[in-house]
């Protein structure tokens, strides 16, 4: 299988996505650069966390418009798995490619620390390998990670199981006490209507290792492995 | 022409910032400044003698603000 992890000025998390996919997993993986115009030929699309463009404006506003984004729309739209990884998520929220935005954490802060995420759809491409209901510790880092959208679109959302994670406690409630973030009903991670779209907040490519603290985000690409592997055979 | 587009967050989302900013407004001793929200503005400086006015509506929705969760306004200084 080959992924296709973008990178823009400004892209940190590039690297740990590489390192989990190569290492981790042993499939291949390329960085592409914002400026390609092409992303035929990967099997799945990874858009990865940081500060593309410094944030300028907004998470996510000016990177939509990078040259790579009209190639990963196309994709998109014809089946082909991308996964938004915190501004990796901001951007696709952006781009139009997934409802919604991501507004200043309710406290103002910055956080980095590990949460629980509450499974909610094992139906996607990214999730199917587990089990709804099931619990994940998996690293949050960012200053703008509420999401927001109006009733009608969280009403959508739930209504069609497009919320895939919501942020819970150690033993899986989703409460608001087990909210970092202000996200409106806990919401850590979308999918588009197709499916085939994934935009989270937590970061499962910096928990694939038990000694990096959990190895819980191994979910996400062994799902996306396996659903690929399956369609080719 | 000078123009200023004015973005502020909309009424319907929670703008901790402006909360954070009116919360030090009373510890200045203002016991009643209301809600205050924190935006932003864009100031362009164009050797256009005239605005387009539909391609600088677009610009805002597409890229100076996001309707998702902000409104805009702007004003032009000829």
């Amino acid at each position: 299988m080959k992924f296709a992890v973008l990178r823009f000025p400004g892209s940190n998390c590039d690297q740990d996505c590489l390192r989990s996919l190569r290492d981790t997993f042993g499939e291949k993986a390329d960085p592409v650069w914002h400026k390609e115009t092409s992303v035929a030929g990967y099997d799945a699309i990874i858009v990865p966390g940081g500060f593309s463009f410094g944030d300028y404006l907004r998470c996510g506003a000016i990177a939509r418009y990078s040259p790579v984004m009209a190639a990963v729309r196309e994709a998109a739209l014809k089946g082909t798995p991308v996964l938004g990884i915190c501004n990796g998520f901001q951007i696709l929220c952006e781009a139009g490619l997934l409802p919604g935005a991501l507004v200043r954490n309710r406290g103002l802060h910055f956080i980095c620390r590990q949460v629980f995420l509450r499974l909610e759809n094992n139906t996607s491409p990214f999730t199917c390998a587990g089990a709804v209901g099931q619990t994940l510790r998996v690293p949050i880092a960012h200053g703008e990670g509420c999401y927001f959208a109006d009733e009608a679109t969280l009403d959508a959302l739930e209504g069609d199981g497009r919320i895939a994670f919501r942020y819970c406690d150690e033993t899986g409630a989703v409460k608001a006490a087990a909210n970092p973030n202000g996200s409106l009903r806990n919401i850590a991670g979308i999918l588009n209507d197709q499916g085939n779209v994934l935009g989270m907040m937590p970061h499962p490519e910096r928990a694939c290792e038990t000694r990096l603290g959990s190895s819980d985000g191994r979910l996400v690409f062994s799902s996306l492995i396996e659903s690929t592997l399956g369609q080719v055979s | 022409m000078k123009i200023r587009v004015t973005v502020l967050p909309k009424p319907s989302v929670l703008d901790p910032q402006g909360v954070a900013t009116a919360e030090a407004m009373r510890h200045l001793g203002w016991k009643n400044p209301g809600r205050v929200r924190v935006g932003k503005i864009i100031e362009i400086d164009s050797p256009d003698a005239r605005p387009d006015e539909d391609k600088l509506h677009a610009i805002c929705r597409d890229l100076l603000s996001n309707p998702v969760i902000e409104d805009y306004t702007f004003e032009i200084a000829e």
